[in-house]
């Protein structure tokens, strides 16, 4: 494997039934990866693992070609975000970031902290307090703490949740504009799947412990490598039995159908329209099968009613064996 | 690992070595026997049990009727003299002792007032015996529940009261079903609180006992007589009586329902509506602050008296600033208060400095297998009376057994702060723990990301960040030191006599002046400590 930080075969057990890993992983320079996965997943554990907070049981962690495996945090120059952020408060948002630069000149560091407020653009902040800063605010002194002893990788651990949602999606955007103009390589932690969409150059999903694909968006959607990376990224119908036949699978397989992938038609398989969601352009529809099953699909809004009969047709159909034979 | 056990060893040495050695000394030879078969001596652990037992009563009559009345109702005043209401823990147990024989003695002030009022050809009363020790304990102890109960009001949620009002509770049901229950806590704290100090009480029985002898009096007039392992027995009885009151109030403490539950709205405090009722219940609380401030006032106004000019007056002739004076121009006079200030200066700093490693070692919230014994051993001070500990520490180190740990320090000026520090232990761990336990764990991994080695983490993170709960911590327990009785009377030699060893050579002297003198310093000195501790 060659990348600028690698995970090799790295496993951490927490009990003998919890353990996260092995895990194999290549992040390339200046890639900005993220770690999406239900709660309890193990993309925090793996966040902390690269940090240095938690040593692995097994493997080896490589970073920028050098074996860091049993470098402790305070050697290992990742610069870390943390969820509530950790601001220290007792000292002011200048001293925050001027912490991690105790080893340069004070003439040099006061150059440096102006550097990285400007960068996160809260020039003149230096003696504000950090209680006084609003939760956005304390995000980006946060974000200017980690970057200014200039690390090598940054770490991310849900760096938007504490954030009202109104603000996330432009933090988001202004975020990843920011990683992409320093160009470090990052590693960030979320449970939603848009943020990692929207944030990460690709995105790695993690389920009890186990890396199920890492891959770009388009790819995790489209071509979902397991039934569980199908159900969690994007909406998906999971069908078995006899519906699931009529739509074309064989026997022991699941179908993955995504609610656009469905279409109404004159002929096809046939159901019930009972319920219908209107979102502007599209509405989602939810169909009742004779089998009693529950289909969604989205159409135009006017494609039918609640009430009325409907045929369905499948443009596209992802087959998995089915775990549950 | 190896430290985690080093560090526990140091602290059973510490707080646990000499009261073994102690139990080991009592069960040798016939002194068991001699304390069965003496009725002097059940008669004294009796009147132990049933003083502090009393004293719980008392102080639980006194302090939860205030904790409400300040809680609950709004009048003019309140907040001004519900400060004032704990004005009682400036008074370091022994200085309230004198400080209520100058008052209420016999020839004390209000004594001389009623005689003179009356006519009376002798004073009217003699404040001794269980009686006057009674008075002391309420007046110093009610603090306890006043304080407790008070902050377990504050943090009762008001929408709790409006539930049980809705379901159709009226206001003496509610108080009877839902807010005692859940001031349990807070009320079995200040009971436990209570029991102990007063078991432990040893200023007010020495003083006011006369004739009648609680076990920690007893055990000191054993060891004067010289009958060392009688004594031995005795300490060990005391401590079994303060460890089993621990075990039996521990158990009906329960769980804290009030965290559990999380935090409410405290109930809006009531405004006294009627006018008439409103002046007389600001009248009360005046009349009632200016009672418990006046032994306070009483210290200040005797220190004012120049010796020989107060004989038979109602009230002191002759007020001058001369015993100050006097205290301040000879150095011999001052040396107690120098030696109370290093002695209590450096048992704090080394307390605080063994609550920083336990906090250390122990203080993260995952629990580990050296956590139940260092918090134990760091509390256990806490649970046995001054005088168990004096005796002990007295023992053990009495003899020179380098193998056994055990060095010739009686007679030196070392013990006496060791048995400060020993005692100050679980006043500086219990703040510091708790002030440990509140901090965010992910402060101390982001300065290790920034580059910041565990020693550098701790200075410039940990330390900063615990500077209230050292200063909290700190402050009571230099306060405790420097007003110490009880052990000071065991283990003092005449090069660091401190001040309250002092107040008393000069009350044998009828130096009263210069007594009350010392006393308004130590009591001025105290409140500037807690003052500054209590700032944040």
């Amino acid at each position: 494997m060659n990348g600028f930080v690698t995970l090799d075969a790295v496993r951490k057990d927490w009990s003998p039934t919890v353990r996260v890993g092995p895990l194999a992983l290549a992040i390339p320079r200046g890639e900005i990866l993220a770690l999406l996965g239900p709660s309890g997943s193990g993309k925090t554990t793996v966040l902390r693992l690269l940090a240095g907070f938690e040593s692995p049981d097994a493997g080896r962690i490589e970073l920028d070609g050098a074996d860091v495996t049993a470098v402790p945090p305070a050697d290992r120059r990742c610069g870390m975000v943390f969820q509530h952020y950790a601001l220290f408060p007792h000292l002011d948002v200048g001293e925050n970031i001027a912490f991690g630069l105790s080893r340069s000149a004070r003439d040099a560091r006061d150059r440096r902290v102006a550097a990285a407020l400007e960068l996160v653009d809260l020039t003149g902040f230096e003696r504000r307090k950090v209680q006084e800063l609003s939760g956005g605010q304390q995000q980006r002194v946060a974000l200017a703490r980690a970057l200014a002893p200039e690390p090598r990788v940054l770490l991310l651990d849900e760096p938007l949740s504490n954030l009202d949602p109104t603000l996330r999606e432009r933090t988001r955007r202004e975020l990843r504009a920011l990683i992409k103009r320093v160009g470090i390589t990052t590693v960030f932690v979320t449970h939603e799947q848009e943020e990692a969409f929207d944030l990460g150059d690709r995105v790695a999903v993690l389920e009890r412990g186990r890396l199920e694909q890492v891959g770009a968006a388009e790819e995790l959607y489209e071509r979902p490598a397991s039934l569980f990376v199908a159900g969690f990224v994007g909406r998906a119908n999971v069908v078995r039995g006899a519906t699931a036949r009529a739509l074309g699978a064989r026997d022991g397989q699941v179908l993955v159908v995504r609610p656009e992938w469905l279409r109404f038609a004159d002929a096809g398989l046939p159901g019930t329209v009972r319920e219908r969601r209107y979102s502007g352009a599209t509405a989602l529809y939810q169909v009742e099968t004779e089998h009693g099953d529950r289909l969604e699909v989205l159409a135009r809004p006017d494609a039918t009613k609640v009430g009325e009969r409907a045929y369905l047709t499948a443009l596209r159909t992802l087959p998995f064996a089915d775990p549950g034979r | 690992m190896t430290r985690r056990a080093a560090f526990t060893l140091l602290l059973a040495w510490l707080v646990l070595y000499p009261i073994l050695i102690v139990v080991a000394e009592a069960a040798r030879g016939d002194a068991i026997t001699t304390f069965v078969s003496r009725p002097g001596e059940w008669g004294a652990l009796w009147a132990s049990v049933w003083i502090s037992l009393a004293s719980v009563v008392l102080a639980a009559a006194l302090g939860i009727p205030l904790a409400f009345l300040f809680e609950w109702v709004e009048f003019p005043g309140r907040r001004q003299l519900g400060a004032l209401v704990a004005l009682p823990v400036v008074l370091p147990p022994f200085v309230g002792v004198i400080a209520f024989l100058f008052l209420y003695g016999e020839s004390g002030f209000v004594a001389r007032a009623v005689q003179g009022a009356l006519g009376l050809a002798r004073p009217p009363w003699r404040l001794q015996g269980a009686g006057a020790i009674l008075l002391v304990h309420a007046y110093s102890m009610y603090v306890y529940f006043y304080v407790l109960t008070r902050a377990g009001l504050a943090q009762l949620d008001a929408s709790l009261l409006e539930a049980a009002q809705a379901l159709g509770a009226g206001r003496a049901a509610t108080l009877r079903r839902i807010t005692l229950p859940l001031l349990r806590p807070s009320l079995a704290g200040a009971t436990l609180l209570v029991f102990l100090t007063a078991l432990g009480s040893f200023s007010a029985p020495y003083v006011f006992g006369g004739g009648f002898r609680v076990m920690t009096t007893q055990i000191v007039a054993t060891k004067l007589n010289g009958e060392l392992p009688l004594a031995m027995v005795e300490t060990v009885a005391l401590a079994l009586v303060a460890l089993a009151g621990l075990a039996v109030l521990r158990r009906s403490e329960g769980d804290d329902v009030l965290t559990a539950l999380g935090k409410g709205t405290a109930p809006r405090r009531r405004p006294i509506r009627r006018p008439g009722v409103r002046a007389l219940a600001t009248m009360a609380g005046w009349l009632f602050t200016l009672l418990l401030l006046l032994p306070h006032l009483t210290l200040v106004l005797v220190s004012l008296v120049p010796y020989g000019t107060w004989t038979t007056e109602a009230l002191p002739p002759v007020l001058s600033v001369v015993n100050y004076a006097r205290l301040f121009s000879e150095p011999a006079r001052l040396e107690p208060l120098g030696n109370s200030l290093w002695m209590a200066a450096v048992s704090t700093l080394g307390a605080m400095l063994l609550a920083l490693a336990a906090a250390s070692l122990v203080g993260r919230r995952t629990p580990g297998r050296w956590r139940g014994p260092i918090e134990s051993l760091v509390a256990l001070p806490w649970a046995l009376p001054g005088t168990v500990f004096a005796v002990a520490l007295a023992t053990t180190f009495s003899v020179h057994q380098p193998w056994a740990l055990r060095f010739v320090l009686v007679g030196t000026v070392a013990l006496l702060p060791l048995a400060y520090l020993a005692r100050s232990l679980p006043i500086t761990g219990r703040a510091i723990l708790a002030g440990y336990r509140q901090l965010d764990p992910a402060l101390g991994e982001a300065a290790a990301s920034l580059g910041a080695r565990p020693w550098s983490t701790f200075r410039r993170v940990t330390l900063p960040l615990l500077r209230p709960a050292l200063a909290a911590g700190g402050s009571l327990a230099f306060v405790a030191a420097l007003g110490d009785f009880v052990t000071s009377i065991v283990l003092y030699t005449y090069d660091n006599r401190p001040i309250s060893i002092e107040i008393m050579s000069s009350l044998r002297v009828s130096e009263l002046g210069i007594a009350a003198a010392f006393g308004v310093i130590l009591m001025l000195v105290s409140a500037v400590v807690l003052g500054v501790g209590a700032r944040r």
